[in-house]
Parts: structure tokens; sequence; C-alpha cells
């Protein structure tokens, strides 16, 4: 199995979608991997944002995307294991930078120690202070 | 170390949220030991800090009612007197201790001054002065987060030796993070990362800080 990392997504995938520094999904994966729709248009996220991908790259097979390619040509990381079984694609600094560019807080889900999650956007209507803290 | 503050002012729709950048096993005790009222969330991957462009601990970001930042990542009471410590006797100058004692406590005031206040709170930024203060994360360092992902992945599975390479090339790519570095670090009984190889890189700081002193402004009589 192949381990896609993305955000806080975690996606096993068959064997046969690495290869080399490649990473062949079909749309359906594409999205359950990271939340984006592969559309003709291109990479697309909700109805707003679409990042065109070059159609004479060698970046499409079929039914299948060189979501790694795809991932890299948008300027975001992609970084995997020697074996090339964990696949990590980063979120790009652009991206960061746009999101707290906008001054609203990024949403994100985290456990507590019961393993229940604590959402941050679920605290709207509270002044938040996150703080952060280690054992090290 | 919120829990007074947390006390004081919970009715007035304030949330602390803790976010450790730890394994859970090395959280658990300090949050059995401090049973905090508060959330605790355990952050094994550095999501917040990877969304937020976090580097150290403890950093704070204030959010309003409305989910914006009032306060972009700062430090959050704490100085750069440790490197006085003597690293033979671990004894800290007395002076070193007050001084610790006057910056926690300047900051935690100007976080309750805002819940009392809110907007016209003389430390809420407006937007304008929140977005100059904010520092935006550039290409090597969302690298260095996927790198840093990978590799606690890795530690996961078992692979330590490889997990150990990468944790280095996201250190090497993120070198201000200590988030990054002391997470990979060796710890010591105690669970710290404040051996010999710590110390060696918090004196390759030389005059620049480790702690960047949060800009609080002190509240006086006449503030409105």
């Amino acid at each position: 199995m192949i381990t896609v990392l993305h955000e806080q997504r975690r996606t096993e995938c068959p064997d046969r979608t690495a290869d080399g520094d490649s990473l062949w999904l079909d749309r359906q994966a594409v999205e359950q991997a990271t939340g984006w729709n592969w559309k003709p248009e291109g990479l697309c996220h909700g109805d707003e944002v679409c990042v065109p991908l070059p159609r004479d790259a060698g970046m499409m097979r079929g039914d299948r995307l060189d979501l790694a390619a795809a991932w890299r040509r948008s300027g975001q990381p992609v970084v995997h294991d020697a074996a090339a079984r964990v696949w990590v694609l980063g979120t790009g600094a652009a991206q960061r930078s746009a999101a707290l560019a906008s001054l609203q807080a990024p949403d994100f889900a985290l456990p507590d120690l019961d393993g229940r999650l604590h959402r941050l956007s679920a605290y709207r209507g509270h002044k938040v202070f996150l703080a952060t803290w280690a054992s090290w | 170390m919120w829990q007074s503050l947390f006390d004081e002012l919970k009715d007035r729709d304030f949330i602390v949220l803790a976010v450790a950048l730890d394994e859970p096993e090395a959280a658990r005790p300090w949050i059995e030991a401090a049973k905090p009222a508060y959330p605790c969330l355990i952050d094994r991957t550095h999501h917040v800090a990877d969304l937020f462009n976090l580097v150290n601990v403890p950093q704070a970001v204030w959010i309003d009612e409305g989910g914006r930042i009032v306060r972009p990542p700062e430090i959050a009471g704490s100085n750069d007197g440790f490197r006085r410590v003597d690293r033979t006797t671990g004894v800290v100058p007395e002076e070193v201790l007050e001084d610790r004692q006057r910056v926690k406590a300047q900051y935690m005031d100007a976080v309750r001054d805002w819940v009392l206040r809110g907007a016209a709170s003389a430390n809420a930024l407006d937007a304008t002065q929140a977005a100059t203060r904010l520092a935006l994360p550039q290409a090597e360092q969302a690298e260095a987060h996927a790198r840093f992902r990978l590799g606690v992945h890795l530690l996961q599975e078992g692979q330590s030796e490889e997990a150990a390479t990468h944790l280095a090339e996201a250190a090497r790519l993120h070198p201000a993070s200590w988030a990054i570095w002391r997470r990979a670090a060796q710890k010591d009984h105690r669970g710290l990362a404040s051996g010999p190889a710590f110390w060696a890189r918090v004196d390759a700081l030389r005059e620049r800080r480790y702690y960047e002193p949060a800009q609080i402004v002190e509240r006086t009589e006449s503030s409105s």
C-alpha cells in the first residue's frame, strides 16, 4: 500500500499508484487524498479556485493524473520516503501566507488525550487564546 | 500554565486552547498533573505550527469571537533569562527569576485586558497592525513541514533511522524552528531536549534572541 498524507488526511492507495517521483491517481482518488477536484479546468477547490494543469507535460495518462507532478507544478512541496511508499503532499508557502494574510485564523481539528476532536471554528463566539507548549 | 487566567475569565466567553507540539505520551504526564479545565490538544505532526507559522513554545495567537487573528503568533510571557542558568548547577540568578515573573505577569495582564475590553484593549491589534506583525512562511519552511510530517509518520511506523534523516532535513530547511529541532533532538531522562547540542545551538544565536519578546504595551491609567 501507498500512504498519501495531506493536511490532516491519510489515504491508502494501491502499490501501482507510485512510480519513481510520480503519483498516479484517478479523479476519485485525487479528491479523497486532497479534497481537490480534478476537472478539465484543472485542480479545483469548491467553486472558486482552479489551478490550471498543462496538457502536454506528460502529467496525465488516461484517467489518471500524476498528482505529485501537478503538486510540484503548483509550487507546493512533495516528499516521500526512500521506498516511495509514504508520500506527503505539503501545502505551499503561498497558500499558507494567503490564508494568514486574510487574518481569519485557519481552521483545524485536534484531539485531546481522550481522543475527542476539538475544532477551532467550534469556538466562534469566544475569544480564543491559542497557546503552544511541549514536554521538550 | 494558563489555568489561573482561565479560571478568572472563563465566564467571559474566553477559552484557552493549549496545543502540545508533542507525542501524546510525552504530553500526558504534564496534562494529568495539571488537570487544566481548558482543552489540551495533541498536535504530534505540528499541523498548527504549519498553519500559523509557529516555531517555538510557548507561542500564542489571539483570535476574536469572529475567528479573526487579533495578535499574530508571539512569545507568550517567556524571555531569554534561561540562558543565564548555571549549566553545571542548574541555578538561575534571582534577578532572572524575578524578571521572568514580571514578563509573564505583564503578558497575562495584556490577555486579561483584551478579554475584558475586547477591541478597545491597548494590545488588541487592528487589522492593519496585525497584518504588519504576521510572519509569513517561505517555500523552504513549507517543505520543512512536509519533511517533518514524513519523519513523524516514519517514527510511528518504527522506521527511526530513516525518520531521523527527514527530521534533520526539516531542521536544515527551517533553522528558525526550535519546535522541529527540539522535537527531533535527543531527550534526557526528564524528556527535555536540553543537552549539550541544545546549548550549542543556543550559543550559536549569539546576540539573536531565542525568545523574541512580544511587543506588549503597558497599560496606563489614561488608556481608553
